[in-house]
């Protein structure tokens, strides 16, 4: 068990650094717009959502109904649709952790659960639970410390960046057939063009599948 | 006050079920689509996530996007040299607060 939280440690370690930094940054402003600091920590613990919850800040300030709050959330979080697509079977066996593995599967959670060839579920479950761990504490920081931190931490949260980079090269130098990567990122590209960068992620989302769905009809049965 | 933390509430919510439609939606039915989908979808999400973190690069502005290009650069070169996931987010992220804090400023 101790080997097993250990290792998980060590795989979540990418995470930490961004989700201190974010969740920081969350904090700190929560904290600006002169909210209690539970505020904080309620967000963080239950909707467990990094942009989401940079938005509910402004969904707060500007007193948003509950029902343009909810499709406000259904819109930015759209995409946690598909990620559930590809974790199907490899939740299948988490037992009484699925739950939580749902809960918690944000954008970072995901790419580490992707990358990982361990199945261990009490594996994968620790390093979901690390990863929520850093981003509370980390929003808790902001909003404890804010103003008293010194240390100049622009450009700490490049962090993510380059562990999605990682990430994709692993999966490229990992496999055969590149298309699936290759679509990825030509058709973000075209929607960032044409939709700007606020608004681009729904309709690459909508081109992805298309596509994919259109490779599957043509090749039936393709081996990523 | 209370509509704050109904607010909060809502919002966990509905972010909750984003995320847990697909496993109730594709719970029982095997189709062969779907598991297609589940196994090639990770690669094609994780370049567009890799354009959304450097959505915000501007070539245009003073200086071109240059931290961004090095940084990037330097994740991949160390990571084919070296193959070792910390080394290539830590060397990548330090390599692009120097930049962004003493070169490109």
């Amino acid at each position: 068990m101790k080997k097993i939280i250990k290792e998980a440690f060590v795989a979540s370690i990418p995470v930490l650094m961004g989700y201190i930094v974010l969740g920081m940054a969350f904090g700190m402003l929560v904290q600006a717009q002169g909210y209690p600091i539970y505020y904080t920590l309620l967000m963080s613990v239950f909707i467990y959502a990094g942009s989401m919850q940079f938005v509910t800040i402004n969904l707060l300030t500007s007193g948003a109904s509950l029902i343009s709050a909810a499709l406000m959330t259904i819109f930015i979080n759209a995409r946690h649709l598909v990620y559930g697509l590809s974790m199907l079977d490899r939740f299948k066996s988490m037992g009484k952790y699925k739950p939580y593995m749902i809960f918690s599967l944000t954008d970072e959670t995901y790419s580490l659960l992707v990358a990982e060839k361990n199945n261990d579920k009490r594996y994968l479950f620790f390093i979901s639970l690390f990863d929520q761990c850093y981003w509370v504490i980390g929003s808790l920081m902001g909003g404890a410390l804010g103003s008293f931190i010194q240390i100049n931490t622009k450009g700490l949260d490049f962090a993510m960046t380059a562990l999605f980079i990682v990430i994709v090269l692993d999966q490229y130098l990992n496999s055969e057939k590149h298309l699936p990567t290759y679509l990825g990122f030509v058709i973000s590209i075209i929607c960032l063009m044409i939709f700007g960068s606020t608004s681009f992620i729904i309709p690459s989302m909508i081109g992805i599948l298309v596509s994919l769905i259109g490779m599957y009809k043509k090749e039936g049965n393709y081996e990523a | 006050m209370k509509h704050d933390l109904m607010l909060i509430f809502v919002i966990a919510v509905v972010t909750f079920l984003t995320r847990a439609i697909p496993f109730f939606a594709f719970s029982h039915k095997k189709s062969p689509l779907i598991e297609y989908l589940g196994k090639v979808l990770p690669y094609s999400i994780m370049a567009m996530l890799v354009v959304y973190c450097l959505k915000d690069i501007n070539f245009l502005s003073q200086f071109h996007g240059a931290s961004e290009i090095i940084a990037v650069l330097s994740v991949i070169l160390l990571h084919i040299y070296k193959r070792n996931t910390l080394i290539s987010i830590v060397g990548g992220t330090i390599i692009y607060m120097i930049c962004v804090q003493l070169i490109f400023v």
